[in-house]
């Protein structure tokens, strides 16, 4: 057989695994590799601004499309840029691969230039890394690191590459079946005796909850999941990871749970005799407090692949380790013979009847103050509910998941476990080339849209059509309202001075700005940039300054702790 | 825990110890007869959620392939400990010999003024070796940490 580089057994092996997109960032280490990249067509690579914006690139194309994402930097600063990118998708459970250069093998240790031990930089926000040490390593090390990241609960990997060895001679040859390792073998299907114990409470439930997680996104168990709960007639609540896992404008779905859930979703997480929970990992933000969350006498079933997230805040009553999808699919076939009690169900969506008066997400307009709220309702309305949302951090992420109201999976991207600031832009390329014809807009506010700004220049070189949604406040809002909540509305430097002209910046990068300052031109700014089929359109809409989101809890405290707009 | 004895294993176990809060009294790792696995014995104290935790996230690690709690099985457990003792004057030295020799120990070094002194046995022997030693005539202590096996009845869990 031929014997080919090393670089070139990178590249082969990407193409093997069927990959569309490498995101990343030329460099020392990793110069042989691109050379390969070069000479070939399958691998298309994509040349974004910062390493940051790789990883997040990738991110947001994975959960686009449900594929692996894929980015490539060099050694040193390139893998350390990375490292705020890996670490968000670590914490959602996204699958990435990422492959990073490294300084020849004979100067590793020796403080060369651009080095950095990308494996001890990563080891904790990876699920598996690696520096491969021999040529003949790579393809079966890659190979390895796409079944990693993408099986069992996903995640990110790094493979490490000494530049010395891309440059090394190897045979190739790809593996063609699955590893099989013996110390890592995730387990898919539910343990039947489970799945039972948790039917026969299904059946004694007078008033069930269901808590989907991001676990239904991962497991594309969305179709199955919303079955599910059709047939269980009960209330619905998908977290901020997991919404669209059932649609939001089903008469089932309650709103989001926890810090800025709904009422309804709250209380009924906290007064219901049974919760299900599907995929979901009783986060702080979620739960609270979980000392307040176990005060209430329920049973708890608990659905998730990762065996280490099943009663790790919260004890639960049944577990059941598996896959999602699987583990519905069983309890669907079970459930004709563990009917819900009808009559008890009638009873509690009376209940949930009552707390829906609160109407907890009503607000306020303002003549001549846009409301951030009725953007995001616009921008509802312009893209049928149908678009790819991606967000950055703060208020304007709080409001685009409250008021979108997803009516399907993959379609709301954003950095719920980490909390990135300058995720939302580079990830709505990635879901931008992952979904080429769709509408992808990124809901941003002033002060996040500048940390990945630079994103911008990639944008313009693929012609990539994104709308930014800014809603401009001029403060770190989510940091001006907890300082107004909890610290004698003292704004210690939340205030954002000196912002840019947005509609010129957009522009100074060949793309269109529109500023929006009358709550009457949203819809039409909106409907406009949409049209705008092949531009990328920065919408700067200034919005009221001082608003608030609620509902609100505040860290530490429980569910039923909730602050109304209307109690203020 | 079984492990894949490949660089890097014991990091990822100790950084996952450090990252998540967890103690670690004593750590040992050696191969086994299988050289491809390392035998990694870890002895760390929490209540049973935090016990229960650790082991669910160890688990999880790739390398990772096989973890039991031995806390509660019928086991038996190993430290080796080396102790320069001060060993001045006839009657000293004798006593010191005479105590190796009730823990089971053996006196390997010798100088004029000191000996080295191994015992091996679980936690609490050699803790009672070095009271009984007395605090003023320990000059230096080494230990290996616990390693310990499930006994062939006993089941770790």
């Amino acid at each position: 057989m031929k014997e080919i580089t090393g670089a070139e057994i990178v590249i082969r092996s990407l193409q093997a695994e069927g990959v569309e997109y490498v995101f990343g960032y030329p460099g020392g280490a990793v110069l042989f590799i691109y050379d390969e990249l070069f000479k070939q067509k399958k691998v298309r690579h994509i040349l974004v601004r910062h390493e940051q914006g790789a990883a997040h690139a990738a991110d947001g194309y994975a959960r686009a499309s449900g594929k692996p994402g894929v980015c490539l930097v060099t050694s040193g600063p390139g893998v350390t840029n990375a490292v705020t990118g890996i670490a968000t998708a670590y914490m959602d459970s996204i699958p990435l691969v990422v492959i990073s250069g490294q300084v020849p093998r004979r100067a590793i240790g020796e403080d060369a230039f651009q080095e950095v031990d990308a494996v001890g930089v990563t080891r904790s926000c990876t699920k598996y890394n690696v520096l491969i040490k021999r040529v003949e390593d790579i393809a079966p090390t890659i190979h390895r690191a796409f079944h990693i990241a993408a099986s069992g609960r996903p995640g990110p990997v790094l493979v490490d590459i000494p530049k010395d060895i891309t440059a090394e001679l190897c045979e190739f040859a790809y593996p063609k079946s699955a590893p099989q390792l013996r110390s890592y073998n995730p387990t898919a299907e539910g343990h039947i005796g489970q799945i039972k114990k948790a039917m026969a409470l299904i059946k004694k439930a007078r008033r069930l909850m269901i808590y989907g997680g991001g676990g239904i996104i991962s497991s594309n168990a969305a179709g199955e999941f919303t079955k599910f709960c059709e047939e269980l007639g009960a209330p619905v609540t998908n977290t901020l990871m997991g919404l669209g896992g059932f649609p939001g404008g089903h008469s089932q779905f309650t709103g989001m749970p926890g810090m800025h859930g709904t009422y309804e979703t709250n209380m009924a997480m906290q007064h219901c005799d049974l919760l299900l929970a599907v995929g979901a990992r009783f986060d702080d933000r979620v739960i609270g407090n979980p000392e307040h969350f176990a005060r209430e006498s329920r049973h708890i079933v608990h659905i998730d692949i990762d065996p280490s997230s099943i009663s790790k805040r919260v004890r639960v009553d049944v577990p059941i380790v598996g896959d999602v999808c699987a583990v519905l699919k069983k309890m669907r076939e079970l459930l004709p013979k563990h009917p819900p009690d009808a009559k008890a169900l009638k009873e509690w969506w009376k209940q949930i009847a009552e707390w829906q008066e609160k109407k907890c997400l009503r607000y306020k307009k303002r003549a001549g103050v846009i409301k951030p709220q009725q953007v995001i309702e616009a921008l509802h309305k312009i893209t049928g509910g149908d678009a790819f949302v991606t967000s950055d951090v703060g208020q304007h992420q709080m409001w685009a998941a409250q008021y979108y109201a997803f009516r399907k999976p993959r379609r709301w991207i954003n950095s719920g476990g980490l909390g990135t600031m300058g995720f939302g832009l580079p990830a709505a390329m990635g879901a931008q080339f992952a979904h080429p014809d769709a509408a992808v807009a990124c809901v941003t506010g002033e002060a996040s849209i500048l940390m990945c700004l630079q994103e911008l220049s990639t944008c313009k070189q693929y012609r990539l059509p994104v709308k930014i949604v800014n809603l401009n406040n001029r403060y770190m809002g989510m940091v001006r309202q907890w300082q107004e909540f909890f610290h004698g509305n003292r704004h210690s430097e939340s205030y954002m001075d000196a912002l840019p002209d947005f509609v010129k910046l957009a522009e100074s990068y060949g793309h269109s700005g529109m500023l929006v300052e009358d709550p009457a031109d949203v819809e039409g700014a909106l409907r406009d940039a949409f049209a705008r089929k092949k531009e990328l359109v920065f919408l700067d809409f200034v919005t009221d300054q001082n608003e608030n989101v609620y509902p609100m809890i505040a860290a530490g405290k429980g569910l039923s702790e909730m602050v109304l707009a209307e109690e203020l | 825990m079984l492990m894949e004895n490949e660089p890097g294993a014991l990091s990822r176990v100790a950084n996952l110890f450090s990252a998540r809060g967890y103690n670690i009294e004593s750590l040992t790792v050696a191969p086994t007869e299988d050289p491809t696995l390392s035998r990694m014995t870890v002895v760390t104290a929490g209540d049973d959620a935090v016990v229960e935790q650790i082991m669910k996230q160890v688990n999880k690690l790739i390398e990772v392939f096989k973890v039991s709690d031995i806390t509660e099985a019928r086991r038996l457990e190993r430290e080796l400990m080396l102790v320069k003792v001060r060993a001045e004057g006839g009657e000293a030295r004798a006593e010191m010999e005479r105590l190796a020799r009730i823990f089971r120990g053996a006196v390997v070094d010798v100088s004029p003024d000191s000996y080295i002194v191994q015992v091996a046995g679980d936690r609490k022997k050699l803790d009672a070796f070095l009271r009984a030693a007395g605090g003023a005539n320990i000059l230096e202590t080494v230990r290996t940490g616990v390693c310990a096996i499930a006994r062939a009845n006993g089941k770790g869990k």
